[in-house]
């Protein structure tokens, strides 16, 4: 067979194939919880009911989805341009920058939603910024953007720690972390939804900004399937050679994508900073960027695929902090196991059961598998 | 004197953390040589460190140590073998996530085996990787100048130090001077061509990933038995990533990479010492833009102003026969 990956139907390309894989890492994941002598049902049990079993619960779901919204379309952008977009979590870093520079100039003059409209500006631009450097050596220099990606990491971490420790501290303080906002610059809470619903929603972080992340889906799609820019984006990416021959500019295209991208990052500061924390601390962005990686890699590039899989991630990490409060040997960190896993097999192994698949297929009903003789001459 | 005794142990804690990232450095060499790229060189010594210290605690044994560190990090870079190799699945997307699930589950099996919140039992004695004192190294220490140096800085140091650097030129014959090195080069520019002299491409980017498991195994191993007297989580803390800096500024070549990761470890060391030293004409430097310092040289590096780093021609793009 020549063609290695021949076409399946829709469903099974975009539903199948990836269900299979999200099944096989929660199977991998489950091995290692029975490895730490756990059952993995009960572990799965408390998992689904610290998620969904109450309306903190899923508030707190919610607003760990916020976040990975967020990071899940920002990689995904750069997905489409054929760009790996492996610094979220850097861009996302310094985006808390810009949240906490708008929130400690305006907290004590405007009301939040003159400071929530500065304070996203700010942290698209300075998410973007982070992202323009990397963008820019990729496509006028020709470094590879995965390496400078991580190494903007590195190095926004190092930066943040400088500020911290520095300049944004408040003299009187200790603790690395900007003063405490001011009512101007608290976001309001959409606990008030759920209890409309029935549910009792204890003091829980999920704000408006969840809102934003689906407006923000919303806007992706439009950009990616229903604009000229979005076409130029998906042609670089299917084909730099054919974009290269339709007049696309490739070095403005890769440095437009990445500068929404970085955007994209840089907005999700403002799900902890300023909808949670209220002020900016050390390492806020606990891997959420990373997570972004996951997010998109099982949504397919799609936000109708990424605000599902940022919800399951949400549910991971609200119902991973049950297993933990429960089972005294599986800590948070089996999250980021499965993150690992769901990377792996969603990612980097997506055609492993692909063949087997096709294989059924074509036994079932050849012409709709796309394997008919007539079709692909050199079977 | 007093100079001389202070720079011989700047420069004796330079060697101590280039070790590690020379190792992992060596391993990426292969690999990347081979086209494949992997930036789970940092999962795969962080995997070596938890079950180097773990082995080496249950048994006693530090060899038993480098065995285990050595075992599970193939065990991780076949992982990354089947995926980018036989599947031909994205290289930089496997090496994320065997970064992640080294992270995860050295942390949930270090808690669940030895429950101290993520740590190794304390290794003593044979559990180590003890300090060697090369011969003749307290006879020579009174000679002025070269005898400090022969006996502070040369001598006193683990096996595993000494390895690290015996690999650099083994890593040099084995890549520019056997058949075995020519075939990996070749692989990672012109795969199609190798495959056409009837050469298996996937069986010899097998075998590259092997060596960098072996590599990246001993780096771990170094990290928790040897300079370490025990595995701490997340203990590599960003020096597989170094290491990927250091082999890029190398150029991918054996020699350079060893210079780059001495010259990364001097900044370490030097950073660690000097906290908060004001420098004539610069005034304090800050130590977090001492730590950011080889990120910052790698990426003007990849920029190309500082000579150009080219990398292997097919390195990320997964083989496809044509039939």
């Amino acid at each position: 067979m020549s063609t290695p990956y021949a076409k399946l139907p829709a469903w099974a390309d975009y539903g199948l194939i990836p269900l299979i894989n999200l099944v096989v890492a929660f199977l991998v994941a489950g091995l290692v919880v029975l490895l730490v002598g756990e059952s993995p049902i009960r572990a799965a049990g408390l998992l689904i009911d610290g998620a969904f079993g109450s309306g903190s619960g899923i508030a707190y779901t919610l607003y760990y989805a916020t976040s990975f919204i967020f990071t899940g379309l920002a990689v995904a952008v750069a997905f489409h341009c054929g760009l790996f977009n492996i610094g979220g979590e850097g861009q996302a870093y310094v985006g808390g920058l810009g949240v906490a520079l708008a929130c400690l100039a305006f907290d004590g003059i405007f009301p939040w939603y003159l400071t929530f409209l500065f304070a996203i500006l700010g942290s698209a631009a300075i998410g973007a910024a982070w992202a323009f450097l990397p963008a820019y050596f990729q496509a006028k220099r020709g470094s590879h953007i995965v390496i400078t990606t991580i190494m903007f990491n590195f190095i926004a971490a190092s930066l943040m720690v400088y500020l911290l420790v520095g300049p944004l501290k408040p003299p009187t303080s200790m603790a690395p972390q900007t003063r405490t906002f001011l009512d101007g610059a608290h976001l309001p809470k959409l606990g008030w939804v759920l209890e409309a619903m029935g549910m009792t929603v204890r003091a829980t972080p999920l704000n408006i900004t969840f809102i934003l992340a689906l407006v923000a889906s919303v806007a992706v799609w439009v950009l990616i399937w229903r604009t000229r820019l979005g076409y130029e984006i998906r042609t670089q990416g299917f084909s730099p050679r054919a974009a290269r021959y339709a007049g696309i500019g490739e070095a403005r295209i890769i440095v437009i994508t990445m500068l929404i991208s970085g955007a994209l990052a840089g907005m999700m500061a403002l799900n902890p900073v300023m909808g949670d924390q209220h002020r900016l601390q050390l390492d806020f962005v606990t891997g959420a960027g990373f997570v972004g990686i996951a997010v998109a890699l099982m949504g397919r590039s799609h936000p109708a695929g990424i605000v599902p899989a940022a919800i399951l991630f949400g549910m991971l990490y609200q119902g991973g902090a049950e297993i933990a409060f429960e089972m005294p040997h599986i800590s948070r960190d089996m999250i980021v196991i499965i993150q690992g896993l769901v990377i792996l097999f969603a990612g980097a192994l997506e055609h492993m059961f692909r063949p087997a698949i096709q294989a059924a297929f074509a036994s079932i009903s050849p012409r709709r598998a796309g394997l008919e003789p007539a079709k692909s001459g050199s079977v | 004197m007093e100079f001389l005794g202070v720079l011989l142990q700047l420069l004796d804690a330079t060697i101590r953390v280039s070790v590690p990232l020379l190792l992992a450095a060596l391993a990426g060499l292969y690999s990347e040589r081979s086209g494949v790229f992997d930036i789970g060189l940092e999962g795969k010594m962080l995997a070596g460190a938890f079950a180097g210290a773990s082995a080496a605690a249950v048994t006693g044994s530090a060899w038993l140590g480098l065995m285990a560190a050595i075992a599970i990090s193939v065990f991780f870079a076949l992982v990354h073998g089947f995926a980018s190799i036989t599947h031909r699945g994205n290289q930089i997307v496997s090496g994320v996530a065997i970064n992640f699930i080294a992270a995860g589950s050295t942390i949930i099996l270090g808690q669940a085996w030895f429950r101290q919140g993520g740590r190794t039992p304390s290794l003593t004695g044979d559990a180590r990787f003890q300090s060697i004192t090369l011969p003749g190294a307290d006879a020579v220490s009174g000679v002025p100048i070269l005898g400090p140096i022969y006996s502070d800085l040369i001598s006193g140091h683990s096996l595993l130090v000494y390895a690290a650097f015996a690999m650099v030129p083994i890593t040099w014959w084995v890549l520019f001077r056997t058949r075995f090195g020519l075939r990996l080069r070749a692989v990672g520019e012109n795969p199609a061509a190798v495959d056409t002299a009837g050469i298996s491409v996937a069986w010899l980017r097998y075998r590259a990933v092997i060596c960098t498991g072996v590599l990246t195994g001993a780096a771990g191993a170094y990290l928790a038995v040897a300079q370490n007297a025990g595995f701490v989580k997340d203990m590599t803390a960003g020096k597989g990533f170094i290491a990927l800096a250091a082999l890029i500024f190398a150029k991918w070549r054996p020699v350079p990479v060893m210079f780059a990761c001495l010259l990364f470890g001097f900044l370490d060391a030097f950073a660690i010492r000097y906290q908060g030293l004001a420098f004539p004409g610069i005034g304090r430097v800050p130590v977090q833009l001492m730590q950011a310092l080889p990120y910052i040289l790698t990426v003007i590096l990849l920029a190309g102003f500082i000579g150009k780093a080219i990398p292997p021609r097919a390195g990320g793009v997964p083989y496809v026969k044509e039939r």
